[in-house]
């Protein structure tokens, strides 16, 4: 028979893994766009490449919030609650 | 109702599961080439047996995955799979689940190169064994992920899975499956685009061929790490021993272990294909700078892994921390 805290428990992991692994998809397709329109910018334009890395690491940081986010919970759910 | 029914249940639904995902990539792919195809007929008809003869080895190619889903499918379906263990059931659900979505990324996006091989034959004819060269190189990569689940749904299908005990068990059996299943959806994917993307820059600049292959191969590498960490999880999960499992908590650790690195790996997939597409495309148009653009392209995958590296430490703590 399943206790009610085992259930808790057992329902803490399994929503950790979810919001982990639901949380990485939007900062890898969002980042990787971003990675790739950098490329097709350096490819005009060679010479801003500096700048244009440097837009585009801060533009991927910005995508990466939400990633960290659900890091954050997942951890949560598994150490903490 | 005795164990032996519940193995039947899991290889009939399981079946059921492997050939119906598993033929969505494949005619979503074969699909898409089929209507470039015709685009591309349409702008060159004296080409049309060319082009049409590309579309149809294209189009096998994609449909490579799909027969995988259906070889995993019969094997269900037929196979006495009694050994005496109701954990033979699990096993037989997670080799399922593998192989159906495993087929789906891949089918997709060998969808891509095909395509791109036609119409390229439309703007230049006298490319057509070139680029069929290419299309066949790119697709073959981009079939990996497919091959990885088909590993994993054989290993799951015929391992020896007796004197187990049941939990945490079945739990480490659906999760390695979802592990390896999930995540080959987004390296087939993005690794079909990067494909995509390295036909049509060939096409539009043929004296670039050296450079664009390259950055292809490099790129569709990279798109394939989520995949591979998606492998390392299931390996993990099915080949780690466990005590038996006291509580529920236990088992669902090891399940959510493998949705999460499952997950995980769609998105860095996916984005990664994104940023070869385009960066490829600009090798293509811009040889010279080939190499910073393949510098940024890799800095740029790299940070677009890292949630695939969060979901695959977040699945390793589910698997030994708890």
């Amino acid at each position: 028979m399943v206790e009610g805290a085992d259930l808790v428990r057992a329902a803490a992991l399994l929503g950790a893994g979810i919001a982990m692994g639901l949380g990485a998809i939007g900062p890898g397709v969002g980042e990787g766009f971003a990675a790739g329109k950098a490329c097709e910018a350096i490819g005009r334009n060679a010479r801003e490449a500096g700048l244009l890395t440097r837009t585009m690491l801060v533009g991927q940081a910005v995508s990466e919030s939400t990633g960290i986010y659900s890091l954050v919970v997942a951890l949560l759910l598994i150490f903490v609650v | 109702m005795e164990e032996f029914t519940w193995v039947q249940i899991a290889a009939m639904s399981s079946a059921g599961i492997s050939i119906g995902f598993g033929a969505i990539g494949a005619a979503i792919g074969e699909g898409y080439t089929a209507g470039l195809a015709n685009e591309a007929i349409s702008y060159r008809p004296q080409e049309a047996k060319d082009i049409f003869k590309n579309a149809l080895i294209g189009q096998a190619m994609a449909e490579t995955a799909g027969i995988f889903a259906l070889v995993v499918a019969m094997l269900l379906l037929f196979v006495n799979f009694d050994r005496g263990s109701v954990l033979t059931a699990p096993a037989l659900l997670g080799a399922g689940l593998c192989m159906g979505f495993g087929a789906l990324g891949s089918g997709v996006g060998s969808g891509y190169p095909a395509a791109a091989t036609c119409m390229g034959i439309a703007r230049q004819p006298r490319l057509s064994s070139r680029l069929t060269t290419s299309m066949l190189v790119g697709s073959a990569v981009c079939q990996t992920p497919s091959i990885f689940s088909m590993v994993v749904a054989f290993i799951l299908l015929f391992f020896n899975v007796t004197g187990h005990p049941f939990s945490p068990y079945w739990a480490a059996y659906i999760g390695a499956g979802l592990s390896t299943g999930l995540a080959a959806i987004g390296s087939g994917y993005g690794g079909g685009l990067a494909a995509g993307a390295a036909c049509e820059g060939i096409a539009r600049q043929p004296e670039n061929a050296g450079p664009t292959t390259v950055s292809m191969l490099l790129g569709q590498a990279v798109a394939q790490t989520p995949a591979i960490f998606g492998l390392l999880v299931s390996f993990i999960l099915l080949f780690k021993g466990y005590p038996e499992a006291k509580t529920l908590s236990e088992s669902i650790a090891l399940l959510s272990a493998g949705l999460c690195m499952g997950f995980g790996g769609i998105g860095p997939g996916i984005g990664n294909g994104f940023t070869a597409k385009d960066a490829i495309a600009w090798v293509a148009r811009n040889s010279e700078n080939a190499g910073v653009i393949s510098r940024t392209m890799l800095v740029g995958m790299a940070v677009a892994q890292s949630t695939a590296i969060y979901a695959m430490v977040v699945s390793l703590v589910l698997i030994f921390v708890i």
